[in-house]
This record gives C-alpha cells, structure tokens and sequence, in this order.
C-alpha cells in the first residue's frame, strides 16, 4: 500500500518536474513546480514528517510560488516565450549532467549504505513536541541565524527593487 | 514497506532534472525555479535518512534549507526585478554586466 502511494507520488512529482524545465512558457513552468511541490509534501506524509509537509505546502505553495507568479505577472513573458528553447552549444553541459547522474544512480545501487530497514518505533501524539523542544534547545543558534538572515533578505529584497530616485 | 533507496532514487532524479534546467535553460525565471526543484531534493534525502536513522535532525537541517530558501528567492526576485527594469532581458547569457 505504502508502495504503491510512493510510486504514484514519485511518478507525478517526475513528470511535473520534466514539465518545469522543459514547458516554454515560464507560467506553465510555475504550475507545473508548485503541482511538484504538493506531490514532495505527500512523500513527507508518507515519511511520516507531518510538520515538514505542512511547512512545504505553507512556504513553497503558498509564499514563493505566489511570489513567482506575482513577479511573472509584472513582466512581459510574451517575448521569453518566443526566444529559442535549447540553444545549441551546451553539449559539455549534457555530457556533465549525464556523467552525474550516472554516477549518483551507481553510487546509490551500489552502496549497502541504504539497505537499512524502516524502524518500527511507536511514538505516540507527541513527535511534533520532541522535534520542536530539539530545534529551540540544541538548534536555537542556528534558528536565530536563520532569522536575522530572512530579515537581510527582506531588507535587501525591498531595497533592490525599488525604484530609484531621481 | 518503501525502501530508503526509492527516496534516495527519487531524489536524484529529481536532482538531476533540476541541475539540467539550471544548465541548459536561459530563462532566468525557469533557472530559479530549477533552483528550488534542486533544494527540494535535497529536503527529500535529509527526511528520508533522517526517518531511516530515526534522528530529528534530518527535519531540523530541512526546515533550515527551506527558510535559507525562502531568503534567497525574495533576493533573486528583488534583483530580477530590477535587472528587467534597468536591461529588459530575461536571458542568462544577456547579463554580462559585469564581465563574469
């Protein structure tokens, strides 16, 4: 059962990712990711990582996909549409992508690294509670980081895309 | 019972497909969204292994990679907004403002 849901979400999250790179027009791109992004927060589900699915579907679908459509509405794409779709002369491009895919899909056949079993731990209610209580206890310095890091890239955001003065 | 391979597997294909719209694609909009397509697959092997090893912190370093995320994407946009403003292009090979 597990299985078959991991197939289909891992099917549609692949064919909506090939849709992303190679849809022509970049709106049909942005549907496309954000179709991807709830097929990834499914594959949280089934990881059983409720939290991290919600986050996704709050962050990715709801704030940056919405930022991209908002920043493709300001544009004129009509012409991105036009201009040619693979131009040529990217054949080391090709040759490196297909060397690092290969060697990924070795490395990860290869290995005895990932032929681990799934633990069959019964938590109760209260994973939420245990992951929360190690991110503010161990990870609070690297949380305050993250912090003081979306405010400079709001700063910065704003700054940039104002307009100048005069 | 799904084995940790698929997830490690999906993640690369998705890995793959997103670094192939980063090199061969010139739509600056589609690059960033192969971007987020890349740090994405990632997020998918830190929760996989992190499930699998039974340790939260594949759910901790994901919630950072999303939020780093979410910072870089409001820069790109800011800047992508400004560069249409000042040079109307939205190809890569066009930006060579400053000769890199």
């Amino acid at each position: 059962m597990d299985q078959a849901f991991f197939l289909l979400f891992a099917a549609a999250s692949v064919i909506t990712a090939l849709t992303v790179v190679l849809a022509r027009n970049p709106v049909h791109s942005a549907l496309a990711l954000m179709a991807c992004f709830l097929q990834i927060s499914a594959i949280f589900v089934l990881l059983e990582a409720p939290l991290l699915a919600v986050i996704q579907i709050f962050v990715y679908v709801g704030a940056i996909m919405v930022l991209f459509l908002f920043v493709i509405m300001m544009i004129d794409v009509r012409e991105a549409v036009l201009q040619r779709f693979l131009p040529g002369g990217n054949l080391p491009a090709l040759v490196l992508l297909v060397l690092l895919g290969v060697e990924m899909l070795v490395l990860v056949l290869w290995s005895d690294r990932f032929s681990v079993t799934e633990p069959v731990i019964v938590r109760g209610g209260d994973q939420i509670r245990q992951l929360s209580t190690t991110l503010f206890a161990d990870y609070l310095l690297p949380f305050e980081a993250a912090s003081v890091i979306l405010l400079a890239a709001l700063v910065g955001a704003i700054v940039l895309a104002r307009k100048e003065q005069g | 019972m799904v084995p940790l391979w698929w997830y490690i597997l999906l993640g690369v294909v998705l890995f793959v497909i997103g670094a192939a719209g980063v090199l061969l694609r010139r739509n600056i909009l589609v690059v960033l969204m192969s971007l987020e397509l890349l740090l994405n697959s990632v997020n998918i092997n830190f929760i996989a292994f992190g499930h699998y090893y039974d340790d939260f912190r594949g759910q901790i370093f994901a919630i950072f990679v999303i939020a780093i995320t979410a910072a870089e994407v409001a820069v790109a946009l800011g800047i992508l907004v400004a560069l249409v403003r000042n040079k109307s292009t939205l190809k890569v090979d066009d930006v060579t403002m400053m000769k890199g």
